[in-house]
């Protein structure tokens, strides 16, 4: 395992330094990842599509072609193998790696701000839009043609002559 | 030669544009004609000068100059010619200059067409659209000039980047520039008229064609984009929600707003404010995108040459126009009264209800896009946001969007019943019921994604055409056909754009939903199914492009013993670049596609082989499409033609007492 890290780390290490994206030409998941239970490697794809391939740009485990990704796919699949949950699995590596592999970010500690942002600007925004609307429909009749002062009463001047 | 000329073209053009930012708007100030009237001859010099400039950098792509820096590292002399042109723009400082060219291609064209606008107007406009002219041709003067040569020439080129020599991406950065750009043309209205201190309905009848043509640029870029991954990445994704994705994804969700809420200025000379604000937000968002893909502040998969001086550059750009903008309408805005009155149940609120959801669902992006940054410098957090969070965090918008489209679009405009528009849609509602539950009772044992996909689709695209069917009386059959034929164009317009996101969404979730996928070390001769299908890899070979060597293989598909499609998927080696494409090779067909890639040879002589069926993935693309066919046939209106003339004659009379 500690072998493992180290060579992670110098992958790490050589992947941001040179971009990988597409760098060699294995693809994604292969042939000989896949597991016998089709339901275990359901779930393995699954989860694969919420980790993050360490030494891509943005890509998950599952999309990218990197040798890093592809460790870190038979390790979970190695995880679920010896029968972790999916939970259990995800912590495992979380733990090895940190949060920033996790592409769904939790929602503990600060991070509920990044989950709840959606939801309470929209309740902000209904509440601004509710109180224009009522506004606007208890207003005043006013002139709707659009024009100032200055051109109603050229207007006028106009239709008078 | 042709190069120095361009150089020097490009530094004259600078020059003029300084002067059409300055001399005009003194002149709208102190109510100088002369002055104000310098606007529009610079704008047009100013264009023809940068198109100068662009002609002379094509040239040098053109002709592999390999004198020139840029073009030693983004071409090589056997590349074709058309990714030689595409070349010009493939890169950094090109790019930029393309972006240039088209903001002054936008000054030009309102000078040109602008010819209805109040003088001062039209001064004001054009000197702020000079100022991000200014801005920009001092960002490449100084920190990206595309025409540096090489004191040692080298033989050859370093060549393009082989994932953007494609047809698809050759096209996508022009016109996404021309839609982020054209919003800049929107953002000159706005802080003229911020300036002027006056919006009205004429006003919102200029903005509108703009951001319309703008809208229209940016669905057919980021569609263009989309369609290049889908085809090009070798496993048919679509959207990655990637920083720089979501960069240019950020405008167009704000001109979709934009677009809507102008229509409430135009009609009924209310949402002034907010539509100014938005208008100065569309095109901060434009700058924001620019920002994240120049900088390399936040990672993406779009590599650009990333420099932090560029970055810094953009960033004051982007700190002088926001924050000028911001503070100009924080002290003008409260002079922009409503006029309009209108119920709470109106087409209205339906348009504010748009905005809200299209304004909340762009923040949603926004935060997701730079909680990143924010964890790691707040809370020393180091963490990643990607495409998980974001389909569940901004698809329930677009779901309430989609639910709330056909009512709003069809609400009466200042006082309306709700009950009575929902009774109009009775027969739409329960088709879409109907066509979800069948999608349900048919497949098995899958997500419900497909079944609520196909309700909210056929709802959307069904009310579309209901609210162009209500616009047509109470005729007899041919009567009202021929009536619905007659509908101004905008009507149409905005049928057709509704009917198209209707299908992108049904798309979109019918291809999530439904896809199947087949991975596989497969060897000639011998057949495998997948689905319907039965495939049978041929044989393999090697091949030889005019810059690449590829390794092609023959697959036979067949369905039930009929043949299907011979299909010849690809893996390239470019020398050059020594990078490797894959060339997926798809059998496009109107319910699905399908979707073969050749891998590596395997030691016991077989080819990692990986098929997809992919249902309905032309229609998010055909959804596009028809988003922006309808944002075309609104901008041809007749309205928009008619208004500029008319309103020539009435100034021509104020101007005459």
């Amino acid at each position: 395992m500690k072998h493992l890290k180290i060579v992670l780390t110098l992958l790490l290490v050589l992947g941001l330094s040179t971009p990988v994206f597409f760098g060699t030409t294995a693809q994604a998941v292969e042939p000989d990842e896949v597991l016998e239970d089709p339901a275990l490697e359901a779930r393995a794809r699954e989860l694969s599509k919420d980790l993050r391939c360490l030494v891509c740009r943005n890509e998950s485990i599952d999309e990218s072609n990197a040798e890093l990704a592809r460790d870190l796919r038979i390790l979970l699949r190695e995880r679920l193998v010896a029968g972790d949950s999916d939970a259990e699995a995800m912590d495992f590596i979380v733990d090895r790696f940190g949060e920033y592999v996790l592409l769904r970010p939790s929602a503990n500690g600060s991070n509920w701000l990044l989950w709840a942002a959606g939801p309470m600007m929209l309740l902000l925004a209904v509440i601004m839009a509710g109180g224009y609307l009522r506004g606007r429909s208890n207003a005043p009749r006013r002139n709707e043609s659009g024009l100032s002062e200055a051109e109603q009463a050229r207007l006028k001047e106009l239709l008078d002559e | 030669m042709i190069t120095e000329l361009g150089h020097f073209a490009l530094i004259l053009a600078f020059l003029i544009a300084i002067v059409q930012m300055v001399v005009p708007l003194i002149g709208a100030h102190k109510r100088w004609p002369g002055w104000m009237a310098v606007a529009e001859p610079a704008a047009q010099a100013q264009f023809l000068f940068t198109a100068f400039a662009f002609g002379a950098l094509t040239w040098a792509f053109v002709t592999s100059d390999f004198s020139l820096k840029l073009v030693v590292d983004n071409s090589h002399s056997a590349k074709p010619m058309l990714y030689k042109i595409s070349g010009t723009w493939g890169n950094h400082e090109g790019s930029m200059l393309l972006w240039v060219l088209i903001v002054a291609l936008f000054g030009a064209v309102a000078s040109v067409f602008g010819g209805g606008l109040p003088p001062s107007l039209k001064a004001r406009v054009l000197a702020v659209q000079a100022s991000i002219g200014v801005a920009f041709f001092a960002f490449i003067l100084f920190t990206s000039n595309p025409f540096m040569r090489l004191a040692v020439p080298p033989f050859d080129g370093q060549d393009l980047n082989p994932l953007l020599q494609d047809p698809g991406l050759a096209f996508h950065p022009p016109f996404l520039y021309l839609g982020y750009v054209g919003l800049s043309m929107t953002f000159s209205f706005a802080i003229a008229a911020l300036i002027e201190g006056r919006v009205d309905a004429a006003w919102g009848r200029w903005v509108r064609p703009w951001t319309l043509a703008a809208w229209v640029f940016l669905t057919i870029g980021i569609a263009l984009g989309s369609w290049w991954a889908y085809y090009e990445l070798g496993w048919g994704g679509f959207w990655f929600w990637d920083p720089v994705e979501n960069a240019s994804f950020m405008p167009w969700i704000l001109a979709a707003a934009l677009l809507h809420s102008a229509v409430v200025v135009e009609k009924r000379e209310s949402l002034k404010s907010w539509t100014i604000l938005l208008a100065i937000l569309a095109f901060s968002f434009s700058l924001v995108g620019t920002f994240i893909v120049r900088s390399g502040l936040l990672t993406s998969v779009h590599a650009f040459a990333n420099d932090p001086v560029r970055g810094v550059f953009i960033l004051y750009i982007l700190a002088i126009f926001t924050g000028g903008a911001l503070t100009l309408f924080a002290t003008r805005a409260q002079s922009m009264e409503a006029k309009g009155v209108f119920g709470v149940i109106s087409r209205e609120s339906g348009l504010v209800i748009n905005n809200v959801l299209l304004a909340v669902s762009c923040f949603v992006v926004f935060f997701g896009t730079l909680w990143p940054i924010i964890a790691e410098m707040a809370f020393d957090r180091k963490l990643s946001v990607g495409p998980p969070f974001f389909n569940a965090a901004f698809t329930p918008f677009m779901v309430l969007l989609g639910l709330v489209m056909p009512v709003g679009a069809m609400l009466p405009w200042k006082r309306g019943k709700l009950g009575r528009t929902a009774w109009k849609l009775r027969y739409v509602f329960g088709l879409a019921v109907a066509l979800g539950v069948a999608a349900w009772a048919l497949q098995t044992g899958r997500s419900a994604l497909g079944p609520v996909g196909l309700f909210l689709g056929s709802w959307m695209v069904f009310g579309a055409i209901t609210d162009l069917w209500s616009h047509t009386g109470r005729s007899g059959l041919a009567g009202r056909l021929a009536r619905m034929m007659r509908l101004p164009r905008a009507d149409w317009g905005k049928a057709t754009a509704h009917a198209g996101l209707g299908i992108t969404f049904f798309a979109i979730a019918g291809l999530t939903a439904w896809e199947q996928e087949d991975i596989r070390v497969a060897y000639v001769g011998q057949p495998f199914d997948v689905g319907a299908y039965t495939l049978v890899l041929e044989d393999v070979g090697r091949n030889r492009g005019p810059n690449y060597y590829a390794t092609v293989a023959n697959v036979r598909v067949t369905k039930d013993g009929q043949p299907v499609a011979m299909m010849r998927p690809e893996k390239r080696d470019y020398p050059v670049t020594r990078m490797p494409t894959t060339e997926a090779a798809i059998d496009y067909r109107f319910l699905r596609d399908l979707y073969v890639v050749i891998g590596d040879q395997q030691n016991d002589g077989g080819w990692i082989m990986r098929t997809y069926i992919k249902p309905l993935a032309n229609w998010i693309w055909g959804g596009c499409l028809l988003m922006a066919l309808g944002g075309l046939l609104s901008l041809s209106d007749r309205r928009y033609r008619v208004a500029a003339g008319a309103r020539k004659a009435k100034i021509a009379g104020v101007a005459a007492e």
